[in-house]
């Protein structure tokens, strides 16, 4: 016991979902007339039952967000929470941070938790980011004095001491989230619940957080982290949890379980990835595509040149602007790293507003057969923003289809096989 | 210290107060926010404290004082026996209509960080306690104007300032709940305030209300308040009716308890429905 620092037990949460009704929210207006129709049916069919509810049952569905899970967390521990959306990654964290009560079950917790959901709760746009930090401190959970004792270690950290006395309204993006990161990290709790909030903030900044959480967890806290990034996830934690549809898949350690998860079999082979535009990127990633020669295959035979497609949409003119991709093995190393400044029309420094379209050639005899995935983003350099990203995506295999480097049933070590220059000297 | 925390369907109770305590600073840190951002925004910021109760004040000593020759409470100047009850009343209203709004203006805050819920209303009403003793000012400017001096019994207006913190927050936290179930609601509370601001005894003396009404009259919570407001405000040309006063009281107590029962049992669906 004395180890253990949060116990679950057979936790279960279910929401009610109303099928037929298109109101997000409940209005009095309708309770009202709702209640004055059934009254009314009474009156004219007083012996006959009649659903008094402003939903009747059969346009409700009870959907159980979280179906009996059970776990143990050990203190020092750092624990990964993955699975895909709606597997009730968060409806556990708003369990674990008390922000919503379950349905059934019991978490015992023996120590003050901090979560961290979103980065900068609670921000006033129109206090200064002296005022706010003291706003977000007392939000989060920390008391005056510690803010006060801890008040310039968070500035420093945070790197905007000289617009502490602007209202963060004026800030840039980069400025908040870094301000706002900055007092997150200086909390101490001996239990720390961290949401994907490092999806903020550009790369350097991104690198900064993750180390400052492993400060942390080596302090001996415990770390609950939830992300879909599997190199966070792999960097930072030993353990992993698996939900999958609200129950527990798996549990225990990092690399088996990803990699696991990563190879499940009901997830097929997607070389090929669309994405809608999103009105709020200024710049984003449309397409990103695998592709050999044989069109559309997401096999490709290990000695066979292939390309990588890599479409992208910009809404206004940036400078210095470039694209970066991974390719990535199964156990979520880099393979292959390239990286460019957009070119974009004739013009080397900016990238113009529109469609671009860039492919990659890869040339056969390079990879070991295997399966691959691609991570690519979309960055500026000067000021580094991250533009638009995507980790992981684009599962694709190199097949050993028996060629001269790729001899089938032959025990694959190396991650490259390729035809060098061999001379014979002597 | 020990900090073991369980959670269980319906357990959330147990902890509620000692959690108020924990997060006490946060009451005073919501406050503070409220009132620097109601200042920073306004230019008037701290004129509107002021000017609001005082128009409000002539504009009802000239209509209910001067034109309807209603009767003032003893020898007191009218506009003192209406400020009197000007300031209990807008503390109330500006409660209410603040705390109403409080936790859907706080949604984001609600989702993503836990906190007893309830710090949120009780931190805009005592928001609107700030208001009220900058407001407060002015009666001390209009005493000295009429130059009439009020009596020991002045001295006991801290209690019937508890007794208006008790009804605003019973009734604040009641309608806020409301508020987060139905979305409409919001519609209705401005009416509610208005409706009362007639309703209750602010443009007038309560003594003109007929004596086998009295009773009925203060089943008003606000009546209590403004009465016990002018008693120790007006001094002897102030009397108190007491059956109706302690009425009155039991009934800012029994919407006390009834807020903070309805505000608990609703408050932990709060993340879900917001």
């Amino acid at each position: 016991m004395s180890d253990t620092i949060i116990k679950v037990e057979n936790l279960s949460k279910s929401y009610i979902i109303g099928h037929q009704s298109n109101e997000k929210y409940l209005a009095l207006r309708d309770v009202l007339a709702s209640q004055a129709k059934s009254f009314g049916k009474r009156l004219l069919h007083p012996f006959k039952n009649s659903a008094g509810g402003l939903i009747s049952a059969d346009e409700t569905e009870e959907f159980w967000a979280l179906d009996n899970v059970s776990f143990d967390i050990k203190q020092g521990d750092r624990v990964g929470i993955i699975g895909r959306n709606g597997a009730g990654k968060s409806t556990l964290l708003k369990i674990l941070s008390r922000i919503t009560e379950p349905t059934q079950g019991r978490i015992e917790i023996d120590g003050r938790v901090a979560s961290l959901l979103e980065v900068g709760t609670g921000f006033h746009p129109e206090l200064t980011g002296r005022e706010n930090v003291f706003l977000n401190g007392a939000i989060l959970g920390m008391s005056k004095a510690d803010i006060r004792r801890k008040f310039d270690e968070i500035v420093a950290f945070s790197e905007v001491e000289k617009f502490l006395d602007t209202p963060v309204k004026r800030y840039s993006s980069g400025m908040y989230v870094k301000l706002a990161f900055a007092v997150a990290a200086h909390l101490e709790p001996e239990i720390l619940i961290i949401d994907e909030v490092l999806a903020v903030g550009d790369a350097l900044f991104q690198e900064k957080c993750l180390g400052k959480m492993e400060t942390v967890s080596q302090e001996g806290r415990t770390v609950i982290f939830v992300s879909h990034n599997m190199g966070a996830i792999k960097a930072l934690c030993q353990n992993v949890l698996l939900l999958s549809s609200g129950r527990v898949q798996s549990i225990g350690n990092v690399d088996e379980i990803i990699s696991d998860y990563l190879s499940d079999g009901s997830t097929e082979f997607k070389p090929s990835l669309h994405i809608p535009k999103d009105a709020s990127k200024i710049a984003q990633f449309t397409e990103i595509t695998v592709s050999s020669l044989a069109e559309g295959a997401s096999q490709i035979a290990h000695d066979k040149p292939y390309s990588i497609t890599l479409q992208v949409f910009v809404k206004e003119k940036l400078p210095s602007c470039y694209l970066a991709l991974h390719v990535i093995d199964s156990d979520l190393q880099t393979i292959l790293f390239s990286r460019n400044f957009c070119p974009g029309k004739g013009n080397d420094d900016y990238i113009l507003p529109g469609k671009h379209t860039y492919s990659i050639h890869i040339p056969g005899n390079l990879l070991v057969p295997g399966v691959y995935r691609i991570s690519a983003h979309l960055a500026t350099s000067s000021p580094a923003v991250l533009l638009d990203g995507y980790d992981n995506v684009c599962k694709f295999e190199i097949y050993d289809n028996g060629s001269i480097y790729a001899k089938k049933g032959f025990p694959w070590r190396g991650k490259l096989s390729v035809p060098l220059d061999w001379n014979y000297i002597g | 210290m020990s900090y073991k925390i369980i959670i269980e369907a319906g357990r959330s109770e147990r902890h509620y107060w000692r959690d108020i305590w924990r997060f006490r600073e946060l009451f005073y840190i919501l406050a503070w926010r409220d009132i620097l951002v109601r200042y920073k925004q306004t230019v008037i910021g701290f004129a509107w404290a002021i000017l609001r109760p005082l128009l409000t004040m002539i504009v009802f000593t000239v209509i209910f004082g001067k034109l309807a020759k209603l009767p003032s409470e003893g020898s007191a100047p009218y506009a003192i026996m209406v400020y009197a009850a000007m300031l209990p009343w807008q503390f109330f209203s500006n409660s209410l209509s603040e705390a109403s709004n409080s936790l859907l203006d706080n949604e984001k805050l609600i989702s993503k960080v836990y906190f007893p819920r309830m710090i949120v209303p009780a931190s805009s009403v005592i928001t609107s306690f700030v208001d009220f003793l900058i407001s407060s000012i002015i009666l001390l400017a209009i005493m000295v104007w009429y130059q009439y001096w009020p009596s020991w019994r002045i001295m006991t207006l801290p209690f019937f300032i508890s007794i208006a913190f008790a009804a605003a927050m019973g009734l604040g936290l009641w309608l806020t709940a409301l508020n987060v179930k139905y979305r409409d609601f919001r519609y209705i509370v401005p009416f509610i305030l208005q409706f009362g601001l007639y309703i209750s005894p602010v443009g007038f003396s309560s003594s003109i209300v007929p004596e086998k009404y009295r009773l009925l009259y203060s089943l008003n919570p606000m009546v209590s308040v403004i009465d016990g407001f002018r008693w120790a405000i007006l001094g002897n040309d102030s009397k108190i009716y007491l059956p109706g006063f302690s009425l009155s009281l039991g009934i800012v107590v029994a919407f006390l308890i009834y807020g903070i029962v309805y505000f608990r049992r609703t408050e932990k669906n709060f993340a879900d429905i917001i």
